[in-house]
């Protein structure tokens, strides 16, 4: 067999996070009853006209500065004209002509090293409502609340060879929109969908192969194993001595399949023009240099800082400036606390384990950072101790739980009554002749075992430091 | 007295010095619709209960001393293209047969601040396509001078009613000549303002470039003082123009001594009927005796405006008349098979065949491969025409010439022959193009008794030259009203 290579550009739309629609001042709030986030405009009623949301296009810059596109400082909106329920003007009010970015471009790492993935283009542009297929009465019913929610569409240079390099790309893009609070680039609710377009050709070839668009994919995972499937399919067919078409598939991932939905033939005219409805964008030096100015710190910049800061280890940086959601708490905690290696140590150990038991990403956290910055403060001031406080953040982890409202409702706090505490140490050293006796032989180890006991007979809340001390005048006054 | 005779301020005035009440206006205005809608068919909708209602408020806020406007309590028509919340809106066509807006459009809502109560809706071409109101999907409309003759178009109903006092005044809109074309034919004035000066929202999209909504009244002073109620810089349409100045009123003046006034040579050439041009000709002599400098110049390009109009405003109508799909409002047909099919249907039985021409030709001229050919062109044309009029507007104040070539065709005449008819919007349409002011006001009447209009072009935002220069003519010569209108003195 020949050998071949797969070659991957991407069509990634993303959800920003404007309060109010692009084109009315509707709520963009995702969920509500049907139609209630509408008007006039985003429902294509007669005689209205759309007023573009200043914020989008600054979301759009400012997406497009930090993926080093050039930004068109004179662009324009067109009308992309097809016929659809969910489209209530049956145009889309889109960019072709003068998208707003151009020309930009991204790093990611890769088993390699560093790779450089090219911006084709970002555009703005309006969502679609929703249909919604009635079974019970065999109709369609349009919700139009999402009609006119925001979007960019950034659109890559076929710069990508594999399953790996594409999702590395959309988790560097998720993170930088996460970064400007542009997005929450959720793939499951669809603030963020990703269109693959493949092709293959032999290695070496000088051309590019026929490519097919993939549309449907609702998780990495999903677009990994679409990227596989269709390169496989795709082989197959040149093969067996058969051409790939030019078509748009619709990935099944329960069924691992995909399926032609329309092959370029049947591709429609947009018959794009110029919305004569909007002016055009002028976009000023100073507007451009006010938005540049704005830019958040990104990644690299925080994690340097993270280390020389608050001298976290190089790797613990790495992992919490991954997402923007970890680094936010990890800031604000520390702020609070002003611990930041036990902030840290809260991140990398506690959190990371919940969630990979819980299979959630680190966007979905819910917990306060107040909160994590309490439990701190409580074994700090040793009214808890490590243990209580592991099963005390396992709550805030999953309620955003008060830690000292918790500890003090379940009676967590550490018992410091000595005395009582002595009895426990005596009735265990009594209750364990063969430990005391490997202790006093040197076996160090053996007062570990005695300190669990003690702590098992307290039910946890002995402070294990008074136990360690006890033990040990115990011991040596036998 | 007869209450229709008035033009709409002298009848504001009688209002606020409580000689006439709002009801009595109204009901004035009723009692000749009453008497000549039947032959003249301008409405399309009227609502007398309604307006009866609105006069009642509109007098108690009079009363009150809480309405100042001088169009307070004056009943008003409005063009079926405009959207009025709980009034039915059709742009005579079947496919909004039972549209019923959920709001009204700014230059309405501007009126009804003013007081204004309106009466209904007045007929037009189909989605405002069409030069003679025969393209309604409710009948025609006749024109007040000659039963037999149209009113012209697309605001034909809003000129025959002012025309057969079914109304104080009205308002049009014009994309390619809407307003000035049937002002002209049905003698009355109507002023098509400079794009970006009313707000277009809620008026219904033909050529969004180039729609502009304006009045159409007995006389010049009507349409300065509506104008000036109606014009407003409104958020809610991107296109819409802070204005230095929205006191046109202030440019009713008897005077135009050293007035520039240009008269382009292209504008009398062939085609031009010779009755129109003698009194548009003797117009601009009167204006010269009364101090104007008048003289004749090149215009370029005129006859580029045409196909660049028809490419433009057909690719813009093609896109805007798209959401008419039976999905969501108005008509939808009524046996269908799956989604393409109910569009198809729904659209095929809705629509009227010159809406269906326009619709077809805007869609080819935006197809790929025929864009830069057609599209682009035409956009480089309308650049160039109005680079044209700049240039005629360093040397003169205002543009004079007719408002269309001939006076009102015969009913059944224009239809069959939609290139003439196209031609016939010649004088009219490259004002839409450069979005430039235009008025049109009578100036005379042709051996068969219909009216010609002399239309008054001016620069962007310069209104006042055109009214003032209006204003001065008119005073030269009486209104003339026709027989509809005096049988009811």
């Amino acid at each position: 067999m020949k050998q071949y290579e797969t070659v991957i550009g991407l069509e990634v739309h993303v959800e920003l996070a404007t309060k109010t629609k692009i084109f009315c001042s509707c709520s963009t709030e995702f969920g509500g009853a049907p139609n209630t986030h509408t008007c006039p405009v985003c429902t294509g009623m007669p005689g209205s006209l759309p007023v573009l949301n200043k914020q989008v296009v600054e979301y759009a810059m400012a997406v497009g500065l930090a993926t080093n596109c050039k930004i068109t400082q004179y662009c324009k909106f067109d009308r992309k004209n097809y016929f659809y329920p969910d489209n209530p003007q049956n145009y889309q009010i889109s960019q072709l002509y003068l998208p707003i970015c151009r020309d930009g471009k991204v790093e990611i790492q890769t088993e390699n090293g560093t790779k450089t993935i090219g911006i084709h283009e970002i555009h703005m542009e309006e969502d679609a409502g929703k249909l919604i297929h009635d079974e019970w009465s065999d109709c369609s019913l349009v919700d139009f609340n999402r009609s006119g929610v925001p979007l960019i569409e950034i659109v890559s240079e076929p710069d990508m060879r594999s399953a790996e390099e594409v999702i590395a790309y959309l988790e560097k893009l998720r993170m930088i929109i996460q970064y400007l609070g542009a997005s929450d680039c959720k793939l499951n609710e669809g603030s963020m969908r990703a269109d693959v377009n493949l092709s293959i050709r032999e290695v070496g070839a000088e051309t590019f192969g026929t490519r097919t668009e993939m549309k449907n994919l609702n998780s990495f995972k999903a677009i990994a194993r679409a990227i596989e499937n269709e390169t496989e399919r795709q082989i197959d067919l040149l093969e067996a001595g058969k051409e790939v078409i030019q078509e748009t598939r619709r990935w099944d991932d329960n069924k691992e399949y995909s399926y032609a939905m329309r092959s370029k033939e049947d591709a429609q005219d947009y018959r794009y023009f110029p919305e004569p409805d909007l002016v055009p964008i002028v976009i000023s030096d100073e507007w451009l240099e006010e938005v540049r100015q704005r830019q958040p710190e990104f990644r690299d910049e925080k994690k340097a800082r993270y280390v020389s800061e608050f001298k976290l280890p190089e790797y613990d940086a790495d992992i919490i400036t991954q997402y923007k959601k970890m680094a936010d708490i990890f800031e604000k905690a520390t702020e609070i606390c002003k611990n930041p290696k036990k902030v840290s140590n809260y991140l990398m150990g506690e959190t990371m384990r919940l969630l990979k038991e819980k299979s959630m990403d680190p966007d979905e956290l819910t917990f306060s950072p107040e909160n994590l910055a309490k439990l701190i403060g409580l074994v700090d001031k040793g009214v808890i101790n490590g243990n209580t406080a592991k099963e005390v953040f396992a709550q805030i982890f999953e309620n955003d739980t008060d830690p000292e409202v918790y500890v003090e409702e379940h009676g967590l706090k550490m018992d410091q009554d000595e005395d009582g505490l002595k009895k426990i140490v005596e009735e265990v050293v009594a209750a364990n002749p063969q430990s005391v006796e490997d202790y006093k032989n040197g076996k160090e180890k053996a007062i570990g075992f005695l300190v669990g006991q003690v702590m098992r007979a307290s039910r946890g809340k002995a402070n294990p430091g008074m136990v360690n001390q006890l033990l040990k005048e115990t011991l040596s006054n036998m | 007295m007869n209450l229709m005779s008035l033009t709409a301020v002298e009848l504001g005035k009688k209002i606020k010095a409580k000689e006439v009440t709002v009801k009595e206006a109204v009901l004035a205005a009723f009692d000749q619709i009453e008497k000549v809608e039947d032959v003249y068919h301008s409405y399309v909708t009227l609502d007398k209960e309604q307006a009866l209602k609105r006069a009642e408020e509109v007098q108690k806020l009079i009363d009150e001393g809480k309405l100042d406007s001088p169009l307070a309590g004056v009943p008003v028509a409005i063009k079926d293209n405009m959207c009025t919340e709980g009034m039915k809106t059709t742009c005579s066509s079947r496919i909004l047969e039972n549209f019923y807006p959920t709001y009204t459009a700014e230059a309405v809502l501007n009126l009804e601040k003013a007081g204004a109560v309106i009466l209904g809706k007045t007929n037009m071409d189909e989605f405002a396509m069409g030069s003679t109101t025969e393209t309604s999907a409710y009948g025609v409309t006749r024109n007040p001078w000659n039963e037999n003759h149209v009113p012209g178009g697309s605001s034909g109903g809003s000129c025959s009613a002012v025309a057969a006092e079914e109304c104080s005044y009205s308002l049009g809109s014009d994309t390619g000549g809407s307003i000035r074309q049937p002002s002209s034919f049905c003698g009355v004035t109507g002023i098509k303002p400079t794009y970006g000066t009313v707000s277009r929202y809620g008026l219904i999209a033909y050529g969004s470039s180039l729609d502009q909504i304006g009045p159409v009244a007995k006389d010049v002073t009507d349409c300065a003082t509506i104008l000036e109620t109606i014009a407003s810089y409104d958020p809610k349409d991107s296109t819409s123009v802070k204005r230095e100045d929205y006191d046109f009123t202030s440019a009713l003046v008897d005077d135009v001594k050293g007035m520039r006034i240009g008269i382009p040579k292209s504008y009398f050439g062939e085609g031009l009927d010779t009755e129109v041009r003698d009194a548009v000709l003797s117009a601009a002599k009167t204006l010269e005796e009364k101090g104007a400098i008048v003289e004749e110049f090149d215009l370029g390009l005129v006859d580029y405006a045409i196909p660049a109009y028809y490419v433009i405003a057909s690719a813009e109508a093609s896109s805007n008349l798209a959401r008419f799909d039976g999905v969501k409002y108005g008509y939808r047909t009524p046996d269908y098979d799956g989604l393409h099919n109910m569009y198809k249907k729904t659209r095929s039985e809705g629509f009227g065949a010159e809406v269906k021409r326009r619709i077809m030709l805007g869609s080819f001229v935006l197809s790929s491969g025929y864009y830069d050919a057609y599209y682009l062109k035409a956009l480089r044309t309308k650049a160039l025409i109005k680079k044209e009029f700049d240039k005629a507007f360093e040397k003169y104040d205002v543009i004079l010439g007719p408002a269309a070539p001939t006076t009102a065709p015969e009913i059944g005449k224009s239809l069959s022959d939609p290139i003439k008819m196209y031609l016939g919007d010649i004088y009219t349409i490259s004002v839409n193009l450069a979005g430039l002011p235009g008025i049109s006001l009578p100036c005379g009447r042709d051996s068969k008794g219909l009216p010609i209009g002399l239309q008054l072009i001016g620069d962007c935002f310069k209104e006042k030259n055109i009214i003032r220069a209006a204003y001065a003519f008119e005073q030269t010569r009486t209104y003339e009203r026709c027989d509809v209108a005096k049988a009811r003195d």
